[in-house]
């Protein structure tokens, strides 16, 4: 599989996302964002960052690049597409993915371990994991936190879309383990296909066994392998 | 043709938290100001040619609607003068 990480102006984690990809055994490049999407894409990354310095919203420009309408054409034929932390933000703003991301409640930027619960493992990010399983994963983000209105979170809830919470070190899903102000503590979601899933901490920080505390995030980018 | 300014103002919907504004009651309230509440918003004035004010304003609620606003935290409207 040949896993595109797209990068965009200000983006600054597709070099991680490739490195950590390689780990795993995948074959992953770098595509510049106005070069389109490489014709043998079997995989895309929409990686962290800064796309266009968080203009306007963060997110809100890259959802709007020429680029996004191949990503979506793409997922809509089944091809898996993860968005990390500003990538999740552009899965959001690109209607890949229902709600938004905003202000942290804290109204600061937060780099810190936080732990996950694993709400679904038969989906391919979490197939490595088992439903309630408990991983640790860094975020970095001023605006993670997951607003979504009443009716479409009750639907998202509804139709089991909901693929990480934030919890604590026991499960449970908790407002002191919230680090943002997310609504229901939500971390991580599906799009209309299990195939494409968009989160804000970053799994490619947690896949390297030399670069920190955790490898626990290495079982969302397997999904690629 | 006629030249027109529309001011597109892109608000949170009411319940939505506001940390920025929250932040900067609390710095107003730190310098003495007595507030019982503070919203904050962000304003696009659009210039622009258009047949009529109708036109105008409906270019620039379709602006809105695909990149101003986001629909799932935000409310907005459009003013429309000629300039």
């Amino acid at each position: 599989m040949t896993v595109s990480v797209i990068q965009f102006g200000g983006s600054n984690c597709d070099r991680d996302a490739v490195r950590a990809l390689d780990h795993l055994g995948v074959d992953a490049e770098r595509v510049w964002h106005a070069d389109g999407l490489p014709a043998d894409t079997e995989g895309i990354v929409l990686p962290g960052g800064f796309s266009y310095g968080d203009y306007l919203r963060a997110g809100a420009m890259a959802a709007r690049d020429p680029i996004l309408n191949e990503v979506r054409a793409a997922a809509d034929e089944g091809v898996p597409v993860i968005g990390v932390c500003n990538g999740a933000q552009i899965g959001s703003e690109s209607g890949l993915t229902p709600g938004a991301f905003t202000t942290n409640a804290s109204a600061r930027f937060q780099c810190e371990p936080v732990r996950l619960r694993v709400e679904r493992a038969d989906t391919p990010w979490t197939a490595a994991y088992d439903a309630g399983d408990v991983i640790e994963v860094p975020i970095a983000h001023g605006e993670g936190r997951f607003e979504i209105d009443d009716d479409a979170h009750a639907d998202l809830v509804a139709d089991d879309r909901v693929l990480f919470r934030y919890c604590d070190a026991d499960g449970n899903v908790t407002d002191a383990a919230n680090p943002n102000g997310s609504t229901d503590n939500i971390a991580g979601v599906l799009g209309e296909r299990e195939t494409v899933a968009v989160l804000m901490p970053h799994p490619e920080r947690a896949t390297l066994p030399d670069l920190g505390r955790s490898t626990d995030g290495a079982g969302i980018l397997e999904a690629f392998a | 043709m006629t030249a027109y300014t529309a001011t597109v103002t892109v608000r949170l919907k009411r319940g939505v938290l506001d940390p920025e504004a929250e932040t900067t009651q609390q710095a107003l309230e730190r310098l003495g100001f007595d507030l019982s509440d503070l919203r904050s918003a962000d304003r696009f004035e659009v210039d622009l040619d258009a047949a009529d004010a109708d036109e105008a304003a409906d270019r620039a609620d379709e602006m809105a609607e695909r990149l101003l606003a986001n629909p799932t935290i935000h409310d907005y409207d459009v003013a429309v003068a000629e300039r």
